[in-house]
C-alpha cells in the first residue's frame, strides 16, 4: 500500500500534530507514555482500536491515582501508516519530549524500523500486537500473542481436523514471509505438505488468479496471511467463486474482525487462535467489553490489538509498582523474578524473562455460516517458549535481534 | 484442457475489466480534458460508499449501483464548477489541488464514517467449468468493462454532445465562437468522467472491504492504462487494456502476483519509450 501512496507522498505534508494527548495536572510530575498509532491512513482500522484501548487504561489508572501517585501523561502522535514518519515521531517522543516509556507500532515493519531508535536511548518499549515472534531485545517488551502460541496450537489442529496439503496465501513482507516460514516449519514434524504458496503485494485487492491456483492445487486448507483492507477483498470474491475450502490464520477474526465486515457466509469455515476476541464472555470479559463500550458505544468490534494496548498500560503499571521506579534496568529486575504478572480480562499472564514476551490464554476459534463466532478448542495458558528454547536470555544478554527458524541465535 | 483455455480467458476477462473499469472515468478527465485526477480514487470510493448505503437502505442492487454512479457524477460536476475549472491550462495546479480533494475526501469519510463501512452481499452464483469453479459476477463485471467503452465511443463519437465536446477540448474559443456553451459541455463532461469513476466503485462494491483509503488500490492501474493508452481515449484505453491484460495475466499466471505486478509496471515503462503518444498516438499517425 506504500507504493501506491507514491504519489500522493511525492509531496507530503508535514501532517503534524499531538492527538488525544490527555494533559494531566501539571503540578503532579505526571509520568510521560508516547504513544505511536496510525489513526489515518489505510491502518486506521487498526489504529483507531488501539488508541482507544490505550485511551481507556490511562483514564482508568488516572481515576484511580495513576502509578506511584503520578498521573499519566498520553501523548499520542498519528504516523499515519508510513515508516519514515514512524522514525521521526519516535526520536521527537524519545529524544525532545522524553518520555517515559514508548507504545506502538502496527506493522512489523515499523517496529522495526524504530526498535533501532529504542535501543539508542535507556527508554522501555511496549509492542501491542500479535507478530511473528523472534524479537530478542531487552528494550522491548511484546505483550502479543507470538507463534507458538497461535501456530502450534493452530496448525497441528488443522492438519488433524482437514488434512495435511496447505496452500499458503500470505501478504509480500517481513511479516507474510515469516509467518509462512514458520507454517513450513511447523508443518515438517506433522508430514504436512505446502501445495501452494503465494505472495501478494500489499495493496492487491484482485485474486481471481489465486482462487483458480488453489482450485488447481486442491489443499485440504488454506493458510491465510493476507494483510490489510486490500487483501482482504480475497474473501468476498471466493467465497463468491464457492471455494468452499476451510481457512487457519493468525490475524484473521480477532484482529481484523471480517466477519463484521463482510456479509455472511463470507467468513464462513475460518479458524483463528486468538488470547482475546470481543465474543469472549468470561466474566472478567464482559466487565472489560462493558467499560470500554461506555467510553467508545461506536466501537465496531474490540479486536486483540486493542485490548493489547489496554493491557500494556497495567502491565507497565504493575512493573513500575512491584520496582518503586520507572527506571528500565530496576523494572527489567523485576520481570527477571519470572512471576511478573497482571489479571487480564483474558485471565493471569506473566511476562517471560528470557524473551520479553507475555504468556497468555489461548482459544481456538471458528467461524459459522452466519458470521457467528464460536470457541472451538481451550488450549489454556501458553507460555512464549519459543525464543529461550533456541538460546535468547535477557537476563543474561542483550542480542537485539529478530530470530526466526532458518536465523537462530548463535550458540553460546 | 477445454477448463484451462477458458480458465485463461477468465483471467484476462478479469484484469481486463479493472483495467477498463479503474480507468474510463480518468481517460475522461485526464486523457481529453489534461486534468491530472488525483482524487480519481475518492470518486471510485465515494461511489463504493453510495451504493453500500443505499444497498442497506433497501435498494436492490444495481439501483444502488446506478445511485453511486450518479451521485459521483454529480459531485464531480459541483467540483468542476467551483474548484476545477481555473486548472484547465495548468496541469500542476491541478494535480496539487486533485490531491488536496483526495485528502479531505479520505479523511472527511474516516471522520465522518469511521474506518470500515458494511459490505454488501456478493451475487452468489458460480458456474464450473472442469474442476475450476467461477464466479459469475466477474463476467458481468466484464460485459460492463465492455458497455463502458462501448457507451465512450457512442457518446463521443455519435452524438451532437460529443461533437460539441471534442471540438471543446481542441480548441475552446472557436468551439465558444460557434455558440458551444463551453461551461456546460465542461461541467457536463468532468461529471461523466467522475461517474465512471462512480461506476467502477459501485460494480467492485460487492467483491471489496470497504474503508476510507480503499480508491488508491485503483490508482495504479488507472493512470498507467490511460497513459499507455494516450491521448485519444477513444482508440486508446481498449488497446491499452488488452495488451496490459495479457502481460498481467500471462505472469500472473505463470510467475505469481509479484512479478505480475512488477512485469505490468515495466511492460508501461517500454511502451511509453517506444510508443511515446500511447497506442492512440500510434493508431493515429499509422491510419494518417
Amino acid at each position: 500500500m506504500k507504493r501506491r501512496a507514491l504519489l500522493a507522498g511525492a509531496a507530503a505534508l508535514p501532517l503534524f500534530n499531538i492527538v488525544g494527548s490527555e494533559r494531566a495536572r501539571a503540578d503532579a510530575n505526571p509520568i510521560k507514555i508516547g504513544l505511536l498509532e496510525d489513526v489515518s491512513g489505510d491502518l486506521a482500522v487498526f489504529g483507531i482500536p488501539k488508541l482507544h484501548g490505550s485511551q481507556l487504561a490511562v483514564e482508568e489508572i488516572n481515576g484511580k491515582g495513576g502509578i506511584l501517585g503520578r498521573p499519566i501523561d498520553l501523548m499520542h502522535l498519528d504516523p499515519q501508516g508510513d515508516n519514515a514518519r514512524y522514525q521521526e515521531f519516535a526520536r521527537r517522543l524519545l529524544q525532545k519530549e522524553k518520555v517515559d516509556l514508548l507504545i506502538g507500532g502496527i506493522t512489523s515493519a515499523s517496529r522495526e524500523a524504530i526498535r533501532p531508535i529504542v535501543d539508542r536511548t535507556k527508554t522501555l518499549y511496549f509492542y501491542t500486537n500479535q507478530y511473528e515472534g523472534g524479537v530478542c531485545d531487552a528494550s522491548m517488551i511484546s505483550v502479543g500473542a507470538v507463534p507458538e502460541q497461535q501456530l502450534s496450537t493452530l496448525i497441528p489442529w488443522m492438519v488433524e481436523k482437514f488434512g495435511k496439503r496447505v496452500y499458503t496465501v500470505a501478504a509480500d513482507y517481513n511479516f507474510g514471509h515469516l509467518s509462512a516460514e514458520w507454517g513450513r516449519t511447523l508443518l515438517k514434524p506433522l508430514g504436512g505438505e505446502i501445495v501452494g504458496e503465494e505472495f501478494i503485494p500489499l495493496g492487491v485487492s484482485q485474486f481471481a488468479q489465486t482462487i483458480q491456483n488453489i482450485q488447481k492445487a486442491k489443499p485440504d486448507w488454506l493458510y491465510m496471511l493476507n494483510v490489510g483492507a486490500a487483501q482482504n477483498s480475497f474473501f468476498p470474491q471466493a467465497s463468491a467463486a464457492h471455494l468452499d475450502i476451510p481457512m487457519g490464520s493468525p490475524i484473521k477474526i480477532m484482529l481484523g474482525f471480517e466477519h463484521k465486515l463482510f456479509p455472511p457466509p463470507v467468513m464462513a469455515n475460518m479458524y483463528a487462535t486468538a488470547n482475546w476476541f470481543e465474543e469472549l464472555d468470561t466474566p472478567a470479559a464482559e466487565d472489560f467489553k462493558k467499560r470500554w463500550r461506555a467510553k467508545f458505544p461506536k466501537e465496531t468490534y474490540i479486536n486483540d490489538m486493542g485490548y493489547n494496548a489496554y493491557v500494556a498500560l497495567y502491565m507497565y503499571k504493575m512493573l513500575a509498582e512491584r520496582a518503586q521506579s520507572l527506571d528500565k534496568d530496576t523494572i527489567r529486575k523485576v520481570i527477571a523474578k519470572g512471576d511478573a504478572g497482571i489479571d487480564a480480562p483474558e485471565g493471569h499472564i506473566v511476562i517471560d524473562p528470557k524473551s520479553q514476551h507475555t504468556s497468555h490464554h489461548m482459544r481456538l476459534l471458528s467461524v459459522d455460516k452466519e458470521n457467528k463466532v464460536h470457541i472451538v478448542k481451550d488450549f489454556g495458558v501458553i507460555q512464549p517458549y519459543w525464543l529461550g528454547q533456541v538460546g535468547c536470555d535477557l537476563t543474561k544478554y542483550n542480542p537485539k535481534e529478530q530470530y526466526t527458524p532458518d536465523h537462530l541465535p548463535p550458540k553460546r | 484442457m477445454l477448463a484451462d483455455s477458458f480458465s485463461y480467458f477468465y483471467q484476462f476477462a478479469d484484469v481486463f475489466a479493472f483495467l477498463v473499469l479503474s480507468a474510463a472515468g480518468l481517460a475522461i478527465i485526464f486523457g481529453m480534458m489534461g486534468i491530472i485526477n488525483l482524487a480519481h480514487g475518492e470518486f471510485i470510493m465515494c461511489g463504493v460508499y453510495v451504493t453500500s448505503a443505499a444497498y442497506h437502505a433497501g435498494l436492490p442492487l444495481p439501483l444502488a449501483q446506478a445511485c453511486g454512479a450518479i451521485a459521483a457524477g454529480l459531485i464531480g460536476m459541483l467540483l468542476e464548477v467551483t474548484i476545477i475549472r481555473p486548472l484547465y491550462s495548468r496541469p500542476l495546479d491541478s494535480l496539487l489541488v486533485t490531491w488536496g480533494i483526495s485528502l479531505v475526501a479520505t479523511q472527511g469519510t474516516l471522520i465522518a464514517l469511521g474506518s470500515t463501512f458494511p459490505g454488501i452481499d456478493m451475487p452468489g452464483h458460480s458456474f464450473s467449468v472442469g474442476d475450476y469453479s467461477f464466479s459469475s459476477y466477474r463476467m458481468v463485471l466484464f460485459a460492463a468493462s465492455l458497455c463502458v467503452l462501448g457507451f465512450v465511443y457512442v457518446l463521443f463519437m455519435r452524438t451532437r454532445f460529443g461533437v460539441h465536446a471534442r471540438a471543446t477540448m481542441q480548441n475552446p474559443g472557436m468551439a465558444q465562437a460557434l455558440g458551444v456553451r463551453k461551461g456546460l459541455i465542461y461541467a457536463v463532461s468532468f461529471g461523466i468522467g467522475t461517474g465512471l469513476a462512480g461506476l467502477c466503485g459501485a460494480l467492485y462494491a460487492p467483491t471489496m472491504n470497504l474503508i476510507p483509503t480503499m480508491g488508491t488500490s485503483f490508482l495504479v492501474e488507472a493512470f498507467v492504462t490511460v497513459v499507455v493508452g494516450g491521448a485519444n481515449v477513444l482508440l486508446g484505453t481498449a488497446p491499452a487494456a488488452i495488451a496490459l491484460g495479457i502481460i498481467r495475466t500471462g505472469l500472473n499466471a505463470w510467475y505469481g502476483q509479484v512479478v505480475g505486478e512488477i512485469g505490468l509496471l515495466i511492460a508501461v515503462i517500454l511502451i511509453i519509450r517506444v510508443l511515446p503518444d500511447g497506442f492512440s498516438g500510434w493508431l493515429t499517425r499509422r491510419s494518417s
